[in-house]
């Protein structure tokens, strides 16, 4: 869809590569833009959606023109969003990743994959119990149940970070791949995640990687990478993916 | 002062004029011009006086006073005379333009002043009068850019015929003040000629006075001795115009100072004559450049990089911007390449153009490459991957022939860095 002047407008998503900012993204993708439509715009209203920090990679949803009223009802909709952790075991930095200062070395010998499971589900069972609390629904209704049967019950409100779903991907002494789906998470979050983990299984842990793969309705699929970060590309990704986020959005805030 | 002052004075005598021209006769009073004149300039003396005003105020005295001198008249010159007494220290202190006096006093037919004796601005006139007489608006006597002036000044409206961007001139300091003190005729044509015989094309020129607007306020015997100068070190025609054209601020150096920078990259990079004046033509910008960061790079590559004086010669001279490239950049780039790619200093001297290229697509690449298990970059082992082609080479290019692997396969890997 074009607004005035051509410039295309609505949402679309992109893949920040790691160990850039994420402003850096947005304004890498704003002067492409320009440079195509010329002279005529001196700046384009860009915002961003969730937010990835600099080592981390991954789906980053940006908007355009009235594409920037959608990430407010995107960001009300409260949908989960999809990480793959990469850890390491036998290491523990001051911030949790592989990049930060040496505290400890561990052993790791004794840890298996049943062990790991098992903190897993710890994790998400405490988790669980946080998004019955935020989700604002009655736990004695009929309708919660049903809710709940069919994995549904979502946070209405801001809330701390909360898990819903968390599991082992691979796990080859000493490194490990989680896929962790969470709400209202910062990816430091993550990392301390992999650092708890560590410490419950008594040895210690480090975030390696931290790769977002779903963004509300956005997959890595629908994600441009930076050689098609041009208009013809963004606006075939717009016209995409606008489907998805009306019904989205219908959905959840009622139409 | 003066260029406003100037165009002032010339628009004012362009409406006198215009007014002159649409008067109906039965209006006109039979007074002499100097009357006319006198009222016009207590009506404009009515206006709000600023400081910007008290020259133009000072022109308006200086043109009665000889506009009096010519055509005296008994009664006028009492009351021109008590201004003018007011402000004989402003006239002797104030600079005037003498070449406007004479333009100004020849502008006018003096047959026409006898014929038709003007009325006083404060008469009354009829609507369709007033309709007649065409006003143009007051040109700014300060102004932020040069768009007010562009109409008005001959220079101005020649040299954006010849592509010179203004919008971007006049953010430079001073620019746009010394385009309009400039006359075309007189000094920028004289310029103009002297680049296109120095070399400069004629589609270029705009982009160079863009860039360098400066020269047109040089001498013209200066510019000339500094190319005489770069001919006398044996650079040709042909190299002087492609380095002038490249670094357009070069001829604004004076002798002794080009002279200075050559002599220092002949010194610290330890190359021959001839080498040096290869890296100037292909690289002019080193001379008009800052000289501390070159030789800050040239410390950080020899003490922290760890390459040796030779090396340094050889990267330096087969890639120039590594001069000028910022530090971090270097330093990041070489800590890649070295520390986590294992790649030795001699290699890297043989292929300095890495230092060039962008450290995520060196990143990435080395990934793939190490993902397929083709990473391989010593020359004494099998399936060899030089430098210059995992950087030099296009995205498709390199999939298909270096990492044997469709573009999709790279760009899928790529998601999942």
């Amino acid at each position: 869809m074009a607004a005035a002047g051509g410039l295309p407008a609505g949402l679309f998503a992109v893949f920040k590569p790691p160990g850039v900012a994420w402003e850096r993204v947005r304004g890498a993708v704003e002067t492409r833009l320009l440079r195509v439509t010329g002279p005529r715009f001196r700046r384009l209203k860009m915002g961003a959606g969730h937010r990835l920090d600099a080592k981390a990679s991954g789906v980053l949803v940006l908007g355009i023109g009235h594409g920037n009223k959608l990430l407010t009802d995107m960001y009300n909709c409260h949908l989960t969003k999809v990480y793959t952790v990469g850890g390491l075991f036998g290491k523990a930095t001051d911030d949790f990743s592989d990049t930060g200062k040496l505290v400890e070395k561990t052993t790791f010998d004794h840890i298996t994959r049943e062990k790991l499971e098992r903190i897993l589900a710890v994790i998400q069972g405490t988790n669980h119990k946080a998004l019955l609390t935020y989700s604002n629904i009655d736990m004695k209704t009929q309708e919660a149940y049903e809710l709940a049967v069919k994995g549904l019950i979502r946070p209405a409100v801001k809330s701390p970070p909360i898990i819903t779903v968390i599991r082992c991907l691979q796990f080859t002494l000493p490194e490990f791949q989680l896929e962790i789906h969470c709400l209202h998470e910062t990816q430091q979050y993550l990392r301390k995640i992999v650092h708890e983990i560590g410490l419950e299984l008594k040895s210690s842990a480090v975030c390696t990687q931290v790769r977002r793969i779903r963004d509300g309705v956005f997959t890595l699929d629908d994600a441009l990478l930076r050689t098609h970060w041009n208009l013809q590309s963004i606006q075939n990704a717009i016209w995409d993916c606008q489907l998805k986020v009306k019904a989205e959005i219908e959905k959840t805030l009622g139409p | 002062m003066a260029l406003w002052a100037r165009q002032v004075s010339r628009w004012w005598w362009c409406s006198m004029k215009r007014a002159h021209a649409t008067e109906f006769p039965q209006k006109l009073r039979s007074c002499s011009n100097t009357t006319w004149r006198c009222h016009a300039f207590y009506h404009l003396a009515l206006l709000p006086s600023e400081n910007d005003f008290s020259l133009w105020k000072l022109q308006t005295y200086r043109l009665l006073s000889t506009g009096s001198c010519s055509q005296p008249s008994s009664s006028d010159d009492g009351s021109l005379a008590s201004p003018e007494s007011n402000l004989p220290s402003e006239v002797n202190q104030k600079q005037e333009k003498a070449e406007m006096l004479p333009d100004v006093n020849a502008a006018i037919p003096y047959e026409d002043w006898d014929d038709i004796p003007p009325s006083s601005a404060l008469e009354e006139i009829s609507e369709e009068e007033a309709m007649q007489i065409i006003a143009e608006p007051l040109l700014p006597l300060q102004s932020s850019t040069l768009r007010d002036y562009v109409d008005h000044s001959e220079t101005l409206a020649k040299l954006v015929h010849l592509g010179v961007d203004l919008s971007q001139v006049e953010k430079r300091q001073k620019a746009g003040q010394l385009l309009l003190t400039l006359d075309f005729e007189k000094d920028v044509r004289k310029i103009l000629l002297f680049l296109k015989d120095v070399g400069v094309e004629d589609n270029q020129l705009g982009s160079f006075l863009t860039k360098n607007p400066y020269i047109l306020g040089e001498d013209l015997e200066a510019l000339e001795t500094r190319v005489a100068y770069l001919k006398s070190k044996k650079f040709d025609k042909r190299e002087i115009a492609q380095m002038v054209s490249r670094a357009p601020y070069l001829l604004l150096f004076s002798v002794e100072r080009l002279d200075n920078r050559l002599g220092f990259f002949k010194n610290e990079l330890g190359l021959s004559v001839r080498k040096t004046k290869d890296l100037v033509i292909r690289f002019p910008r080193l001379l008009t450049g800052k000289l501390e960061p070159v030789k800050e790079n040239i410390q950080i590559c020899q003490i922290e990089l760890g390459f040796q004086r030779s090396e340094i010669q050889h990267i330096m001279f087969k890639t120039p911007k590594t001069l000028t490239a910022s530090k971090k950049r270097l330093r990041q780039t070489f800590d890649y390449l070295h520390n986590v790619m294992g790649i030795p200093h001699d290699m890297l001297t043989r292929f300095p153009q890495v230092f060039n290229s962008k450290l995520l697509r060196i990143r990435e690449r080395h990934l793939f490459l190490k993902f397929l298990g083709r990473a391989q970059y010593d020359p004494a082992q099998p399936s060899y991957i030089s430098l210059d082609q995992l950087v030099s080479l296009p995205d498709e290019v390199f999939c298909t022939e270096i990492a044997k692997a469709s573009i999709q396969d790279f760009e899928k890997f790529l998601k999942t860095l």
